[in-house]
Formats: structure tokens, sequence, C-alpha cells
């Protein structure tokens, strides 16, 4: 057993865990936030993303002692204060998800994207950079357009704090 | 209340849970004391299991117990079933072989389940499983449909010597040899619709539990019906009687048919839970998924369409093989029968259609529905067809569907189906208008001057989906009946229960649902909770697929919403001192005919619970109605969907530009739900016809068994859609839905292949098309171009 210490969603945390652990498990299963998903074992479908230091992470092929000392962001800490994410109100008001599966780590790269590409996303710009996330309930038509308003909402937020 | 009633563009309900990691799958679920199963699974596709020795796994850190098929027949546990009976064309019953939830002697495809081990955590499960000793006597496989019907190839199943399944017919044989010895012109055409893997993104999962102290089951699992399930696993597999056990399917991420059957797996889990008296889950990983999940698709078909001097059809002759895979999935036999051919009328007029299907048993996983399941297959040869047919006889493909369309209904196919209602002209004439297919020929022309190829494709669907009368599906084998059931519970205070048997994997019930009772009663939605997914909670149901939740589903919730209104009726003639007769309610309010009296539906909830102002023994107090629906015809969708692309042929790359949809699914509830149930069925449309393909190796070995290899459609892949409706009520049921889950998906490979070929001005072209083919396909058509 290793021990892992790391912050999610701004706690410290520490376990004791078996080395293979893979950082989605010690996510769900130690920490029990189970809005992390695992789709696809193969860093292909994206349903298990966080952020690790503010970056987009596959946490279903991440060790969890590799990312010891970190801060993780995972989809339940994306709200602040009681207030949704403009990324998550935009999910919502554009009917941007169905079954809701690959919807919290939809949210999290599209998160990643607008901090990487700024708040002025075109549509092909979002369709591309969705490669690493895959849903099969919505044929992207309303992801591409929850992500295109959730990142102006975001670049207004940050134009308001400014 | 009319904003949040039918017709509204409401935003969903269950949507904050899962925007906040909320949401609540079966890998979510974790008991007490619960252990962890792993599925050691055949790595050959066909072979004879010799021995199985499990001694040193026995032996291996946290193993709790291992099972195999010899367990599973000691305890009589039955076996996986098929529930729809399909006779030969001389009678005889479908040639079915068994299909043991753990194999036993014998396995039949890479994945099928040799053993299970249960360990206190995966991964250990997951060693133990390693150091299980199988001798397998390999057998040669039959791998594709071609290899399963040559002389002297090896049979899958004793039971089916020459692995022909069934031999099935459908319509007057002599009469459409008849008209085809008439016709002025023949249509043929070869069609292979490839195989297909479901890929829900949420992979299936159960959980096990038994209760000692009460003798009870317990079962979290991923299904579209769970109480098809404790009926499968209660009166056949005989696990446990349905009143000691509870089957639970929580939030279920997406099914598109893959999660109506009963499987192995959590027939397994929910057995050993009883034996080793601890909870046991399983998991799915994304392998596991493409090895196991019933496949979809995978006929070959020869079609044949007869027309007259006039350019109208006089005839269509169908003749289809249909792979089965090793096993009979649940309901696997009714998908290339009664759920095909009856669709191959198409929109059109044509008197006489004859159809044979042969299924055949295969060493590959079973195959059985995927969404639209025998639909798109059925659409797909009759819209190659038309089209196809249109160009050989110069016309234009829309007109030339415009001149054969049914315009009178009703109107009785040759096959079975008696379309109720529809205007397949005016749904075609949108689309042409929203697509802007006047523009074609010049944005064709602009493409070709940057050396691109152009095509537009069109499909014109129907499919029949609120499934189904159930004297109707029982005369044609069905074991079950298709009826569905709601209970409506009204609490003291005005607000609503509504317990359903459709289950929600994404279509937004917790919303639709609530907008019906928010129009009936007056209420907002918030004062509306739905309950579903769980047989404790839910007297009775059969589950969500073929788009039957609005039309049969809303239905039976609309029925039991009659009653609650007319005895709320009494309880208001009580409180408002009035004649029952003179009672009427609307926009939430009780009044009396002819008087300003008036009284709100909360306050006459409260009162049929306080019982004050009646006789208990008069009217009874309370205010909870339940209703069964049984649907008295099929539904028909229908529409056009309009493809238009553009190809590159120095890579063979296909770009949508422009895809137009235009439905008729009678009338809508929130069309924000109905248009995100388009969008996604297109795309997975849109992946059958350019990038999805299961392959299997001669051997039998799954070749597209990860995203790495099985090609998902991504948002690059894919376009923005222009979706439109045109509507005609559904008049066989009281809400007039006919439903919309899956027509994207059966009006949209067509559409493209029609596209594509167009583009190439050739016919040689096979799903997926993938840029290598197009590529191919694109250099004989600028041979043939060049030299023309």
């Amino acid at each position: 057993m290793t021990k892992v210490s790391m912050t999610v969603n701004g706690k410290a945390v520490s376990a004791d865990v078996d080395p293979r652990t893979l950082l989605v498990h010690f996510i769900r299963d130690n920490l029990r936030l189970t809005g992390t998903h695992v789709g696809c074992d193969t860093s292909q479908c994206g349903a298990c993303v966080v952020h690790v230091d503010g970056q987009a992470v596959k946490s279903c092929t991440t060790l969890a002692v590799t990312v010891d000392g970190s801060s993780v962001t995972t989809i339940e800490g994306l709200a602040q204060g009681g207030k949704l994410h403009p990324m998550q109100e935009a999910f919502r008001e554009n009917h941007g998800l169905q079954c809701g599966f690959c919807t919290p780590g939809m949210i999290m790269s599209a998160v990643d994207i607008v901090n990487r590409k700024g708040a002025g996303l075109d549509e092909a710009t979002i369709r591309h950079e969705l490669e690493g996330n895959i849903c099969r309930c919505t044929g992207y038509h309303n992801i591409v357009k929850a992500i295109g308003d959730g990142a102006a909402a975001m670049g207004g937020q940050k134009a308001a704090a400014e | 209340m009319t904003d949040q009633g039918i017709g509204a563009p409401v935003r969903r309900k269950e949507d904050f849970r899962f925007i906040t990691g909320q949401g609540r799958y079966v890998d979510d679920i974790n008991r007490p004391g619960q252990a962890h199963a792993y599925f050691l699974r055949s790595p050959h596709a066909h072979a004879k299991i010799k021995s199985i020795d499990l001694s040193a796994a026995n032996a291996a850190p946290g193993v709790v117990a291992i099972f195999t098929g010899d367990d599973i027949a000691a305890d009589k546990v039955g076996g996986l079933i098929c529930g729809w009976a399909i006779f030969n064309k001389d009678g005889s019953p479908m040639r079915a072989g068994p299909h043991p939830a753990l194999a036993q002697g014998k396995v039949r495809y890479v994945g099928d389940h040799v053993a299970v081990v249960i360990a206190d955590t995966l991964a250990q499960a997951r060693d133990a499983a390693e150091l299980i000793n199988v001798d397998y006597d390999v057998l040669p496989a039959v791998a594709d449909m071609a290899a399963a019907r040559k002389a002297g190839a090896v049979a899958v199943h004793d039971e089916a010597p020459n692995n022909q399944f069934y031999d099935w017919e459908l319509g007057d044989k002599a009469g459409t040899d008849a008209a085809f010895a008439k016709a002025k012109h023949v249509t043929r055409l070869d069609i292979v619709n490839n195989r297909l893997i479901p890929n829900a993104m949420e992979p299936r999962a159960a959980v096990g539990e038994y209760d000692q102290g009460t003798d009870g089951l317990t079962l979290y699992t991923t299904s579209q019906n769970p109480h098809v399930a404790r009926l499968v696993l209660s009166a056949f597999i005989g696990l446990a009687p349905e009143h000691k056990f509870r089957v639970i399917a929580p939030d279920v991420g997406g099914g598109f048919g893959s999660k109506i059957f009963i499987y192995a797996e959590e027939t397994v889990c929910v057995w050993a839970a009883r034996k080793v008296n601890r909870p046991v889950k399983w998991t799915a990983d994304r392998t596991e998924s493409f090895l196991s999940d019933a496949h979809g698709r995978d006929h070959v078909t020869h079609a044949e369409l007869a027309t007259d001097e006039n350019g109208k059809i006089t005839a269509l002759r169908v003749s289809t093989k249909a792979n089965m895979g090793a096993y009979l999935s649940t309901f696997a036999s009714s998908v290339p029968t009664y759920l095909y051919a009856p669709l191959l009328s198409g929109q059109y007029n044509i008197p006489a259609i004859y159809a044979e299907v042969e299924a055949v048993y295969t060493n590959t996983a079973p195959v059985d529905a995927y969404r639209g399941a025998g639909r798109p297959e059925a659409t797909f040869v009759v819209e190659r067809l038309i089209e196809v047919a249109a160009r050989e006889l110069g016309k234009d493909p829309a007109e030339f569907r415009r001149a054969n369309f049914v315009t009178q209904f009703p109107h009785q196919t040759p096959v079975i189906m008696a379309y109720d209602v529809g205007d397949y002209d005016a749904s075609l004439t949108k689309a042409q208008q929203m697509h802007d297919v006047a523009g074609f020929a010049a944005r064709k022309a602009a493409s070709a001057s940057k050396g691109k190829l152009r095509g537009l494709g069109y499909s014109a669907y129907i499919e029949a989906c609120g499934i189904a009368p159930s004297a109707a599906v029982g005369s044609l084998g069905a074991g079950v009946g298709l009826w569905e059931s709601a209970e409506v519970r009204v609490n003291p205070i005005g607000t609503v229960e509504i317990l359903t048997g459709s289950h929600s994997h994404g279509q937004g019930h917790e919303t639709t649902f609530a907008q019906l009772v928010s129009s009936r009663l007056g209420i907002p939605i918030d004062n509306v909770s739905i309950v579903h997914g769980d047989t404790d909670k839910v007297q009775m149901g059969m589950g969500t697929y073929g788009s039957r939740s609005g039309a049969v589903g809303m239905a039976a919730i609309s029925k039991a919403l009659d009653k609650i209104e007319a005895k709320a009726k009494k309880v208001a003639s009580h409180v408002l001192e009035a004649s029952e007769g003179d009672i009427e309610f609307k926009d939430g309010k009780f009044t009396v005919k002819g008087t300003d009296k008036a009284a709100d539906f909360g306050s006459i909830a409260l009162q049929a619970y306080i019982a004050h102002k009646f006789n208990g023994q008069e009217l009874e107090p309370g205010l909870k109605e339940s209703a069964f629906w049984d649907p008295t015809n099929f539904t028909f969708p229908a529409g056009v969907h309009i493809c238009e692309l553009e190809i590159d042929p120095a890579t063979g790359v296909v770009t949508i530009e422009r895809w137009t949809a235009v439905d008729d699914f009678g009338n809508v509830i929130n069309p924000l739900i109905v248009e995100g149930q388009v969008h996604g069925g297109i795309a997975q449309g849109v992946g059958q016809a350019l990038l999805e393909g299961a392959v299997y190796d001669a051997d039998g070995q799954l070749i597209t068994a990860s995203y790495m290899d099985y090609t998902m459609p991504r948002a690059q892949d894919l376009p923005s859609y222009n979706v439109g409706m045109t509507i005609t009520p559904c008049p066989s049921n009281p809400l007039g839905i006919k439903g919309c889950g899956e027509a994207g998906a059966i009006a949209s490979p067509p559409a493209v292949i029609n596209a594509i070929t167009n583009a190439l001005g050739h016919e040689n072209i096979t799903m997926p098309a993938t840029p290598e083919k197009v590529w191919r396909a694109a250099q004989s058509s600028s041979h043939k171009q060049a030299a023309e």
C-alpha cells in the first residue's frame, strides 16, 4: 500500500492505496464522489475527465499516486457557493445532455477548452476540441451550442470580475 | 400554467443532478459487505470445454467463490430466453439451442461466459481469474453467415444442424411473382446492413443482493425494463418468485435497445449473491461491452422493385439473411421478422410485397434490437431501392417518391400494417423548402470548382412505434403483452406522484410526464414527481423501447388522470354543494356551472383525504388511481430527411454539409426534447453509414473491441441539424402521440448513402462508407467520367 495525499474540491484528503489504484477509482471508491464516470478505460471517451492543477486529465488512465500533492477538481466541485458554474447552466439551458453519463466529463472538458482557447469559440473549434469526449445520445448538436453559450458566459463573468 | 404544459420547451427537471455529478447509476451503488464479480470469458469463438481447473484460483487472495456452468446446472438455474416464437415457412417452430448463463460443455463466441470469480475486490477477482486453467478443444468457427450456411459447416447448436435458425416468410409470393412477370422495369439491389455495437456510454452493470431474513433478492441493474427483467428472472430463470424479488433500474446511462435484454451477468450476480450471502457487484469494462452486449443489424439482402410503364411501383420482393449470433438474445427472433418485413411498404402504395428471411447462427455475439430494430434495415432496403429505381428510370428521386406515396388513410399494406394517418407530401415539401433543394445545383457547381463532388440524398421513412396491441403481437408470436401501466397518487396538499412502468434512460420522462400532469391538473411541474425503475414501487410495467413511452406510457398516465378527474369531481360536488354533473374542471379549478363557486385542485385533494364533507361509505376517501393502457394500433411516425454532402476525391473524406429533417411525430409534448431525440438518432444513423462496423476475423475474434478500433461518431464527424416538423395527430391514443426516439436512426443511413451515390454517379458503395471505400469508389467515378 502507498500513501497518497491531494486536495480534492478544496478539501485535503489522503489514504493508503494499492499502488495500481487509478485516480478515477480513488475519487469514486475512496472519496465516494461518483460524478466522475468510467466509460471506456482507454482515454477515448472522456467520461472520466477531471481537472488536475487546473488542466483537464483523463482520470481512468492516471494512477492516483502520480497526482500526489496536486489539486484536483471534479464535477462535484465546479459549482461555487451553491451557484452553478456557467457551463453547467449552459448545458441545462441548451438541453446539452440526455442520459447524463458523459455529461460530467463533457462539462469538465468544456471548461478546460475555454480556459485554453478563450471565450470566443466558433463551432469548428468546439467540435475539434471535443475530440476526446464521446456522447451517444445527443448527436453533439446541443452540446456544441451549450459550450458556445457557456464559453460566452464565462467570458462575461471574467470581464465583470476585471 | 401553459408555459409548463404540453407543447412547451421546458428545461429538464432531471438535469440538475446530472450536471452536478449527482446522478445515481448502478456502478455508483455500493452495498455493505459487497464482493466483486469478474467473468472469465472464452478467448475462442467455438470450443469444447474439456476441463476447468480452479485449484490455484480458489487459493488466491480474497477469493470468495468461483462458479462455472456446472454450478448453474446443479442449482437448476434456467437458461436465458428468447421471448418471441417464430415459425418456419413449413409451420415448424424455430430451431433454438440452449443459452445457459455460464457455458456448459461448450463456448460459442469470443466473450462467452466460462466462469465467474467473486472476490473481496475487483483486482483480486481479476487476478484469480488469470489462475483458472481451462482446457479447450478448439473447434472450427463460423464467423459470418456465408461460412455458417456453407455445406458441411460446423453447427453452432446441434438443434440447428445447418445453422439455420428459421426460414420465415411474409406476404403473397405468387401474387408478387406475377406482378414482377408483368413489370415494365425491375430494379435489383444487393444490400449489406452492417453490424453495429450499441455502445451506450454507461457500460452494463449489476449488483445482486440477498436478504436472508426475508429470503428476498434485490437486483440493481442497467435495464430499460426492470419489470420485464424481474418477470424473466423469476418465471423463466427461476431465481425467486416475483413477490420476493425486487429489481431496481436507477439512473441508466443510455440504452438504445441494448439494455432491454436479460443477460448472463445480472442473472449470475443475483444468483451468486444468495450462494455467497453477500452482495455481488459487476460492472462491464468497455471491451466486455463490445464483446457481450447484444449487437445490432447485420443483414444481407437481395431486393427487387417492379414498376409499370407509368412509373408506378407494382411489387417489392425481398430476400434477407439475418445474423443471430451464437445465442438467441431476449427479442432476437422478432427483429428481422415482425419488426422488419411489415415496414417494407415504406410510405408507398405497393400492391404486392413478399419477403423471406433466413436467420442464421454464427460464432459471434448475440444480435438483437438496436435503436430502430428492424425498421432501419427495412427503411434502408426501401429507400435505396426507390432511389436507384428513380435514377434508372431517369426520374427525379423526390418526384418519383411523391408519385408513389400513400395519400389515402387508413391504408392497409400487403404486409400486416394499417397506416392510420399521415401526410407524406407535406413533409417532403417542407423538407425541400427548408433544405433549399432548389439551390443544390449552384452549390454542386461551387463544389466542383474546388475539385469536390457534391451529392444530395433523400430518405422518406416510416416506422411502427407504440408497440403494441397485446392481442396483435400475441397472434404474431410475442410471449408478453405490450401495454403500459401507471398510477397517479395525489397527496393531501395537492402535489402528485406518477408511478410509471416506462423507464427513462435519457428520454427526459421526469419532465415530459410532469408536463402532461401540469396540463391536466393545472399544477406546476415542480409539484409533480415521476417514480420509475423500481418493481417495489411501481406495480407493473413493460418498459421503454420502440419509442413507446409517449404513445403507450403517457397514454396510461392520461387514462389514470381521467379517473383522478372523475373522482375529484365527486369530491368537489360535495365541497361546493352542487350536483356532480354541474362540476367543471379547467386550468386547475373546479367550478359549478352557472355560478361563481370555485375550488382549486389542491383544496379538493385535501378534502378528499380529510373526508369531512362526504359520507366515507358512499364515496371512498383519498385520491389515487391506476390504469393499464393497451394500444389499439401501432403508431406510424414518418418523415423526410435530406442529406447533402461533399466528397474530397483525393482523400475519400465525406463531409456532411447540410442535414434537414422533417418528421411527423403527431402531437409533441416538449419540442426541445423531441429535437434532441432526432439529433441523437441522426448521429447514430450517420455513424452506421460512415463510421461504424463490427468486424470479426475468420476465426471469430472481434477486431473492433475498443474505441481505438470501433469508430464512434465524434463531434467533428457530424454537422448541425436543421429539424422541422409536420403534425398529423395519432388517432389511436388520447394524446395524439406517435413516438420520436428512433426516427433519426431509421431515416438517416439511406439518406447518406443516397447522397454519396448521387455524388459519385454510381451505386457501388457499402456501409460504413469509410474514406478508403469512398476514395476507391471516387477513383472509378473519375475514370468513368474521364472515359465519357
